[in-house]
């Protein structure tokens, strides 16, 4: 696990943005970091700016104020720099359907300019459990292997900073188990840092270092999960949540 | 941990060949896009050399004319793939929910649009080389009779085509799927100004201005005055170069202004959810 003396790898500094000039700010003055080797997750209700932010954090889009600094890069203006330190997976995203996994795979070891590519794709996919599907072509996966998918291509370049989009959200109790077991090794053995989202908070509980609960496009706590849940006086991350998120709710109405 | 890796150089082959590798695959299985290579441009010159065997034995029809007829045929396809290759792979990238994976890939835009420019020459290639052996075999019209001057009308059309497939991305970038289908249609709004099948001085005044503002009108009466006089007017064919440097400089600051855009208004991150 990171500790205080571990170099900071992401900052954000008051980062707004919203998406009209007189529509609500989707992303409202956030400011965090992570430091090598880090789990951190962001949770949050359905439109608290979870994924606006970490579009923000991946250089998809440009932020109105604020910054974020990736390896001490703005994002803003030199994301080539750093972007292959870095990757990313969604369940929204996919990957060609007529391409067999090693195929895609392949493809994107090529655009990271990686070498030795075959090797990294063979121990990638006996990693994800995909071995006897890498020559089955993404269109005849099911959900959960195309989920697996997607992280072995979040892999490829061996990234130091990765971000997951609901990684394990259709994946079995077993499949999500494993795979959080294989970042955990990385994160371990490589320092790799992660920042992930996520609706289930019994895996947030086991898997992150710290927490970050956006509600309303900011950050309405922050902290270790045992502080968290010692600071608000609940037992577990779930009821935590329900707090915080129905203490926003019952003020919108 | 190692230290940091080195940032991908901008002109780093890997990358580009990781972008065509993709375009090489996806045509290795597909039978639409195999159609889309041979099928089309094989039709197109059937009905187009059937209607020149008939001409050829009209006694006041020049025999330059006829021939002239599938020589335009097989310039305009090029012409027509060069557009389209460019934003079809675009579109495919969309349909495929990839494109938010080369957004943040250690590429720029415009290494999407070189891997493009490249399987487009592939594919044009591919068909025309196709489309001028069967032109030769079933209505002994020989492509090459156009001597070195065809490699200059290929490079301009091809120009314009990747011009033209480039501003189309960036509209439906900008304007989302509903835009799609200018992948297929916006080539057709210039083939009345690019004096394909007939010259630019037949056209009324209006639709002869404006088709002087389009590169392929100077291509395709160079290609007539060839194949009428064996000879080339060099200034037209400058002007095609001169016209497509002005369409493709249009059309990248178009496009990366559209990229700057969208990175502020996130319309891009929509496209194909």
């Amino acid at each position: 696990m990171a500790g205080p003396e571990s170099p900071e790898v992401l900052v954000a500094e008051e980062v707004r943005k919203r998406y009209s000039i007189d529509g609500p700010w989707a992303v409202d003055g956030v400011s965090l970091s992570l430091r090598r080797g880090e789990v951190v997750s962001i949770v949050g209700p359905n439109g608290a700016g979870k994924s606006t932010l970490i579009q923000m954090m991946l250089g998809l889009l440009v932020p109105d104020s604020g910054s974020v600094r990736i390896f001490g890069t703005d994002m803003a203006t030199g994301r080539r720099k750093i972007a292959h330190r870095v990757n990313y997976a969604s369940t929204d995203l996919s990957l060609p359907y007529s391409l067999t996994v090693r195929e895609n795979l392949m493809a994107y070891g090529l655009i990271y300019n990686m070498r030795n590519i075959g090797s990294r794709i063979d121990a990638l996919l006996g990693e994800m459990d995909l071995s006897s599907f890498r020559n089955v072509r993404v269109g005849r996966l099911s959900t959960g292997q195309v989920a697996r998918m997607g992280i072995a291509k979040a892999l490829i370049n061996d990234p130091e900073l990765l971000f997951l989009d609901e990684p394990t959200a259709t994946l079995d109790p077993e499949v999500s188990a494993q795979l959080r077991s294989t970042l955990q090794k990385m994160v371990r053995e490589r320092g790799m840092t992660l920042l992930y989202t996520s609706h289930n908070m019994r895996e947030v509980e086991r898997f992150s270092d710290r927490v970050y609960l956006m509600g309303e496009g900011r950050l309405v706590a922050e902290g270790r999960v045992p502080d968290l849940m010692a600071r608000y006086a609940t037992e577990d991350l779930e009821s935590l949540f329900l707090q915080i998120v129905g203490r926003g709710r019952s003020r919108d109405e | 941990m190692n230290s940091p890796r080195p940032p991908v150089p901008l002109l780093a082959w890997r990358p580009l060949a990781g972008i065509l590798f993709r375009q090489i695959v996806l045509y290795r299985r597909s039978v639409p896009r195999w159609m889309e290579v041979f099928y089309w441009p094989l039709l197109d010159l059937l009905v187009w050399g059937f209607l020149t065997l008939y001409l050829k034995k009209i006694p006041t029809f020049m025999p330059s004319a006829v021939t002239a007829l599938l020589g335009a045929l097989l310039l305009w396809d090029l012409l027509y793939r060069a557009q389209q290759g460019i934003s079809v792979m675009f579109l495919e990238e969309i349909w495929s929910r990839n494109l938010v994976h080369l957004l943040i890939a250690p590429i720029t835009p415009l290494h999407v649009v070189g891997g493009a420019i490249l399987s487009s020459i592939a594919k044009v290639i591919l068909s025309s080389s196709v489309a001028a052996i069967l032109a030769y075999f079933l209505f002994s019209f020989k492509i090459f009779s156009l001597g070195l001057h065809l490699f200059f009308f290929i490079l301009a059309l091809l120009m314009m085509g990747w011009a033209l497939g480039i501003l189309t991305t960036a509209v439906i970038l900008r304007f989302g799927q509903e835009a799609e289908v200018l992948a297929w249609g916006v080539i057709f709004l210039f083939q009345p100004f690019s004096a394909v099948f007939n010259p630019v001085s037949v056209l009324p005044g209006p639709a002869a201005a404006i088709s002087r503002a389009v590169p392929a009108s100077y291509v395709f009466e160079g290609m007539r005055s060839v194949l009428v006089s064996n000879r080339l007017p060099t200034g037209d064919l400058v002007m095609a170069f001169f016209l497509d440097f002005l369409y493709a400089a249009v059309a990248l600051f178009v496009y990366s202004r559209v990229i700057a855009r969208a990175r502020r208004k996130g319309f891009h991150l929509k496209l194909g959810s």
